[in-house]
């Protein structure tokens, strides 16, 4: 190609191109300016809805001059379900209410919290009296708790064991009742001493103590259906309350009701002092009576027997406030007293633990107990023990525990056994009363 | 009147006067912690009396249910709870043995003070316990913020005023005096914090996110590696060396914690430093009221980050 031509083609094309880019650049100005435009007015549009909100907002607020609060980020995002028709006809909410946590929660809102408690036991070493599995699962709590109504709550535990579902506390609370009553309607743990009110995986060992296994009816104690009512002693000095219970009068191999009238009866007293922020003393004093199985022969109750409990209960409890959740210390003792009418006259038995257990660290509690105790039906066989138990927390929601117990019974026999614990709860819960 | 005439009628006075706290005519208020009992007494003046249950200077989260409790809660006109899940593991059987038809959840005499104010940390997905120990409905340490103590003090305000008509003006009044005086006390607040705007520090635990929000502050990370799960050692490790990467130097502490990891995560980061606030009023002697809780978290705060940082 000529030299000429060339530069001249070389030059239209710079010039074409440049003229090329330039439109597309004036386009792409063009653009810019439009998109900001529609941001500008998006952005005018918002500004006067939040402006617009926040007038409501400190409106509702009451104008009381305050400076308005930081909106709740949350609660503009926050999703929010329509009450069911008719809860507020029960004292319910009306409305929408905001879902917390998932979305997926909306399903549970009137549902009850739900909790699972599993329970697995181990065994090691000899006890041919009373001898416990090598693995088990005795017992998985299930509970469902929920308030009623502005009246009552109600509170259902489930024991799933290997054999078989039970009904272990399932009863109604009324909060409300005049006469400063607190009054409970359903099955319950009787309200006799301390150890026969907590449920197992409350109990700082793996296993119950002598006394409650050969007087109290063992792990499943007194707990029947009936009804309580407890009530508060005001006085300026200490907390007192008094409480009475009436059952039908079935409570495992402790009281057997064979007629409509063989009703049982528990009444407790319960003192209460803070010594200080920081230790406290609870006492407690019981008592049970019910017709028990000595006279029944072929289903029939022959013998007309009852059974008289009496029971003192001491604890003293040191939790330092500061440091409450890396020391506390608990010292408990209990004295049950049975009068057991049977065949050949009244067995009197007597029996007793008294234990400590310290938390040592966060997570670390060690403890010990000992037991003696005589049988009801049999006074004059005799079983006395001791145990060291160390348990370790991984968080609130879990434990493992190690116990050594020695168990002299009354037939001669020695059981020296290593008993492991894992607990662990899914769920939510309810707290413990104290 | 005989010997036996005079103790029988001494102990049916003394019995009595357990329960005649309302003979002066004042409302019996009882509260969840002492930051609540502060804004209510800032509002309800001579016309209340309030009892806290929880002490400033322990954990909110771990508070037994004390029969002793029971006693003041039973004689509550009103009880003003935290919320948000803080009191779960010991408030309702507190409420529910009460015997106080007044207080239950729904009744008038029922305040949840986290009802209106600014909840942060709610999460929005799937929680599990996997998490630690998380809150499913917020942070429940809100009123670490002068604005959600304003936004309380206006609820106790209204709730004063419904149960004791008669009064509403007077605790209107209060409010109003609360109010000015916070106002003030958060520009000095601003102006000792402004400087610091920005600087990133850790906490032991999720305490203070209102807090640090509200005056600037980045929480950069945690000496628990989830919420109410002891420190780990390789939590620590990273701990440390995140710190020592984003040359974070300050670790804020409750009160009611082991200074022990925090100090050694502190010894090992250059200029590291371990600062105990007080989350709660009653959190240390000084601070006796709502006010005073910032001012001495505020003077507190600013010191310590003046010498790490060197502004």
């Amino acid at each position: 190609m000529h030299r000429r031509t060339l530069v001249s083609a070389l030059v239209l094309l710079v010039g074409v191109t440049n003229s090329a880019r330039v439109d597309a650049q004036t386009a792409d100005v063009q653009a810019l300016r439009q998109e900001i435009e529609q941001l500008r007015k998006e952005f005018e549009t918002i500004q006067q809805q939040y402006g617009e909100r926040l007038s409501a907002l400190e409106a509702r607020l009451g104008g009381q001059g305050a400076p308005a609060p930081a909106t709740p980020d949350a609660a503009q995002q926050q999703p929010t379900v329509e009450v069911p028709p008719g809860a507020a006809g029960a004292g319910g909410p009306t409305g929408a209410l905001p879902i917390y946590g998932s979305v997926a929660a909306a399903s549970k809102i009137f549902n009850p919290d739900i909790a699972v408690i599993g329970n697995f036991l181990g065994a090691a070493g000899t006890n041919h009296i009373n001898p416990s599995p090598a693995l088990e699962m005795p017992e998985s709590e299930a509970s469902f708790q929920a308030i009623v109504d502005p009246y009552a709550r109600a509170d259902f535990f489930m024991a799933f064991g290997e054999e078989g579902v039970e009904l272990e506390e399932g009863f109604l609370t009324l909060p409300t009742i005049p006469g400063g009553l607190l009054v409970k309607v359903g099955k319950t743990r009787a309200v006799f001493g301390k150890v026969n009110t907590l449920h197992s995986h409350q109990v700082p060992w793996t296993d119950r103590p002598l006394v409650t296994n050969n007087l109290v009816g063992g792990e499943e104690g007194i707990a029947d259906a009936g009804i309580s009512a407890a009530r508060l002693i005001t006085n300026p000095w200490i907390f007192l309350e008094a409480t009475g219970q009436v059952y039908r009068g079935d409570a495992g191999d402790i009281f057997r009701s064979s007629t409509r009238g063989d009703l049982s009866y528990v009444g407790h007293l319960r003192a209460y002092q803070d010594l200080t922020d920081d230790t406290n003393v609870d006492l407690g004093l019981s008592y049970a009576r019910g017709h028990n199985a000595a006279g029944v022969i072929d289903d029939v109750d022959e013998g007309r027997f009852a059974t008289d409990l009496w029971g003192v209960d001491a604890t003293v409890r040191w939790r330092p406030l500061q440091r409450a959740i890396y020391n506390s210390l608990l010292g408990r003792a209990e004295l049950i007293w049975s009068r057991r009418g049977q065949f050949g006259g009244r067995e009197r038995a007597l029996g007793y633990y008294g234990s400590a257990d310290y938390q040592f660290a966060r997570r670390w509690f060690v403890g010990g107990r000992y037991d003696r105790s005589e049988r009801a039906e049999d006074a004059t066989l005799r079983d006395t023990g001791g145990s060291l138990v160390l348990t370790f927390w991984p968080s609130e929601f879990s434990q493992v525990r190690g116990q050594y117990r020695r168990t002299r019974y009354a037939e001669g026999e020695d059981a020296n056994e290593f008993l492991f614990q894992f607990q662990f709860s899914i769920g939510a819960h309810g707290a413990h009363p104290f | 009147m005989n010997v036996r005439t005079s103790v029988v009628v001494g102990i049916l006075a003394a019995c009595l006067a357990g329960t005649t706290a309302n003979a002066q005519g004042k409302l019996n208020v009882v509260t969840s912690t002492e930051d609540l009992a502060s804004i209510a007494r800032d509002v309800g003046g001579d016309k209340v009396n309030v009892t806290a249950l929880a002490k400033g200077y322990q954990d909110p989260h771990f508070v037994e249910p004390k029969p002793s409790f029971i006693l003041a809660v039973n004689r509550a006109a009103l009880y003003i709870a935290v919320g948000r899940e803080l009191e779960i593991g010991w408030l309702p059987p507190l409420v529910t043995s009460s015997r106080n038809a007044k207080i239950q959840p729904g009744a008038p005499g029922y305040l949840d003070a986290s009802l209106n104010v600014r909840i942060l940390e709610i999460p929005t997905g799937q929680i599990t316990r996997a998490m630690g120990d998380v809150h499913p409905l917020g942070n429940p340490h809100y009123w670490l913020e002068p604005g959600n103590g304003r936004l309380i003090a206006q609820a106790v305000r209204n709730k004063l005023g419904e149960l004791a008509p008669a009064d509403k003006a007077y605790f209107a009044q209060r409010y109003d005096d609360f109010d000015r005086r916070l106002a003030a006390a958060e520009k000095r607040w601003d102006a000792a914090m402004a400087p610091y705007k920005g600087t990133r520090v850790v906490t032991y635990h999720r305490s203070w996110p209102n807090f640090m929000a509200r005056f600037g502050l980045e929480v950069a990370g945690y000496v628990e590696p989830k919420p109410g799960i002891p420190p780990s050692p390789s939590h620590t490790l990273d701990l440390v060396e995140e710190m020592k990467r984003s040359g974070i130097k300050l670790i804020v502490v409750e009160p009611y914690f082991s200074l022990k990891t925090p100090q050694a995560i502190a010894s090992q980061v250059p200029g590291g430093k371990v600062l105990v606030l007080a989350p709660s009023v009653g959190g240390v002697k000084e601070v006796t009221d709502y006010i005073q809780l910032f001012e001495y978290d505020v003077n507190l705060l600013a010191g310590a980050l003046k010498q790490v940082t060197g502004k």
